[in-house]
């Protein structure tokens, strides 16, 4: 069963701004969606015409087999969790997460076992007579997902949730993210433009750009075998260099020098060679480099060089050897990932 | 450091000394008596008829008819203050609501309007208020002194400014939530909108209080008079006996400012809190 399906959606902002130019995704029951992508790719246009804050331009979104483009946020069985938390300042944190309830009708003895089994959950039982003004960002955090989950809804829809706090802190909201989805077995679909907060959570990624898919796959899919070299650069961190090189039969010509690769492509590509699965040693053989600089990132180190007169980046691990001067790098020759050399989509 | 202080003190003191000390002249003068002022003029220093003078003012029996008291015209401009903020803060709020909230083609259009209604201010269209009152037969009433002033672009403008502020994602939040237009308003707005409300009840009312123009025009009975006005009118009838009690007009002005300023010191907190602070 799928919970939320996008079926090609467009969105024009009366201003005349293509956000969303044909989308079609779905979200399956209890699945967890991460929506990533660049600043002003549609990312947040997106998923605010499936909570109905946004009218759709065109297409079609629907939610547990019901079409709902013509309903109000509060009738589409919905619960958002923005990025500023939007708690109700003047309200207690008690009245914040009963007050959707209460809107709806909902019993008061109904409304009191809801907030007080949520309080548990989220660990706010503590605050439930406090002002949102006396919280710490966490626990704001925490009341603004509390909100969410009284509503038992088909589905949650996160904008954003952890920027606001710092990394520790986010680290750690997006485990409790993630365990508590697991635990609701409740479909969700999360926005961020940190690819690893998608990495981290996602069941499924959906990469955007400028409006437009361009990949759909597990983090591990998307990893390991991205479709564009946007994708290519965005997921994974270091990001993956990717070089000019033409594929002849001796393998892929990058200025003087030659590296091995497997492959029947010939002709001009764009060559992408991920900085953790490249090798490098003082001396052997392979593809020589002249390294430039070399970045310490604590468990590895990030070694910046030239080969064949381009920007190349090599993960080392941290006990290795600082290669310095000339030094060689090797790869396995299925780690090589080729793409159109205009087009940048994989070849 | 040390001298900063002292010099900000004097500055301050200086201030104080030039606007209080008038006021403090003209209570000290309303406790004498009148022939002795009429004699010497203004007086420093304590002229032992406070009560006596305060107490006549209060309930003595003044006017034309000889029916109105310090005490009723108290009432009566009170009545003018509290209605004259009241009415001002509930049409500039619903009028902002509408203009911020409710996104109709000719919102930006009709804010200008209001705007634009600030060039016009009641001197200006004074005939045709009181022919429009007059013909609705509200003359000598207190809808009639009220109504006609509680339209206020101002008021609408700060709350246009502070609907503003209120950050749009929790206008999204009580979508979610489930709350229609008037949910919103009352469980949301208003109180947001409380220190607000307050800031603009302070200023209003003690601009209502000091109404004397349109009270002038639009009460000929006695029994609608305020303070504001009642001052003259009560030196008037005074002024036919021999000596003009300056004790007791001075009495009066005294009085007039008391309960505005007793506002300003009461809600000053909540003033100054709604001025710089919106709720966050
Ligand atoms: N209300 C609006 N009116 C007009 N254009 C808009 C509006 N909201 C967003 N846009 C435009 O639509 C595009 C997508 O915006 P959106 O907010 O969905 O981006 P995003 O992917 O969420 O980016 P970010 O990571 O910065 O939040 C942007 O180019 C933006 O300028
Ligand atoms: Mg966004």
């Amino acid at each position: 069963m799928t919970t939320l399906r996008i079926k090609n959606v467009f969105k024009r902002y009366p201003n005349g701004a293509e956000a969303v130019k044909g989308v079609s995704v779905e979200v399956g029951d209890g699945e967890l969606v991460v929506f990533v992508g660049p600043s002003g790719c549609g990312k947040s246009t997106l998923l605010r015409m499936v909570a109905g804050l946004e009218d759709v331009t065109s297409g079609e979104i629907e939610l547990s087999g019901r079409v709902v483009n013509d309903l109000e946020p509060a009738e589409r069985n919905i619960a958002m969790v923005f990025q500023n938390y939007a708690l109700y300042p003047h309200m207690t944190v008690r009245q914040n997460l009963a007050y959707g309830l209460k809107n709806r009708g909902t019993s008061k003895s109904e409304i009191d076992s809801k907030v007080e089994a949520a309080g548990k959950l989220l660990q706010i039982s503590d605050f439930l007579e406090r002002k949102p003004s006396q919280l710490s960002g966490g626990q704001r955090q925490r009341v603004a997902m509390g909100r969410a989950i009284v509503r038992d809804p088909a589905i949650f829809l996160f904008d954003e949730p952890l920027s606001n706090l710092d990394a520790k802190l986010r680290n750690q909201m997006r485990l409790e993210i993630k365990s508590l989805q697991r635990r609701l077995k409740t479909a969700a679909v999360y926005v961020t433009h940190d690819q690893v907060e998608a990495m981290t959570l996602a069941d499924r990624i959906v990469v955007l750009n400028n409006g437009l898919i361009e990949q759909v796959g597990t983090p591990a899919e998307v990893y390991s075998r991205p479709d564009s070299t946007f994708v290519a650069s965005f997921i994974g961190a270091p990001p993956m260099n990717l070089l000019s090189a033409t594929l002849t039969d001796a393998g892929a010509q990058l200025g003087d020098q030659v590296l091995p690769v497997q492959t029947s492509l010939r002709g001009d590509v764009q060559l992408g060679l991920r900085p953790e699965r490249i090798k490098i040693s003082q001396s052997g053989s392979g593809a020589s480099i002249e390294v430039t600089i070399v970045e310490e990132l604590g468990a590895t180190r990030l070694v910046h060089g030239i080969v064949g007169g381009q920007n190349i980046s090599v993960a080392v691990d941290a006990e290795l050897p600082v290669p310095t001067g000339q030094a060689v790098i090797s790869f396995r020759p299925d780690d090589a990932h080729f793409f159109h050399a205009t087009t940048g989509r994989r070849l | 450091m040390l001298r900063t202080k002292i010099y900000d003190h004097f500055v301050l003191l200086l201030g104080v000394f030039i606007m209080m000390g008038p006021l403090v002249v003209a209570f000290m003068t309303s406790t004498f008596d009148h022939v002795l002022i009429h004699k010497e003029g203004m007086q420093v220093g304590w002229g032992g008829k406070f009560i006596e003078t305060y107490s006549t003012v209060l309930s003595q029996q003044g006017g034309f008819t000889g029916e109105v008291t310090g005490w009723l015209m108290t009432q009566n401009s009170l009545i003018l203050g509290i209605g004259f903020a009241l009415g001002k803060i509930v049409v500039s709020m619903l009028a902002a609501y509408a203009i911020v909230y409710f996104r109709f083609r000719a919102a930006t259009f009709c804010f200008w309007i209001i705007f634009l209604t600030l060039l016009l201010p009641l001197e200006v269209r004074i005939l045709p208020s009181y022919e429009v009152v007059q013909q609705l037969g509200l003359l000598n009433s207190y809808t009639g002194l009220i109504v006609p002033l509680i339209a206020s672009a101002t008021g609408t403008f700060f709350f246009r400014q502070f609907f503003k502020s209120i950050p749009n994602e929790l206008v999204e939040a009580a979508r979610v939530d489930g709350a229609g237009p008037m949910q919103f308003f009352f469980d949301i707005l208003l109180p947001l909108s409380k220190t607000m409300m307050a800031a603009i009840f302070i200023i209003m009312f003690v601009v209502g209080w000091n109404q004397y123009l349109w009270p002038t025009l639009m009460t000929t009975d006695e029994s609608y008079f305020t303070l504001v006005r009642g001052i003259k009118q009560i030196m008037q009838i005074m002024i036919g006996a021999d000596i003009p009690k300056y004790n007791e007009a001075l009495a009066m002005a005294m009085l007039s400012m008391l309960p505005p300023a007793l506002v300003i010191i009461i809600f000053q907190r909540m003033f100054i809190k709604g001025l710089v602070e919106n709720e966050k």
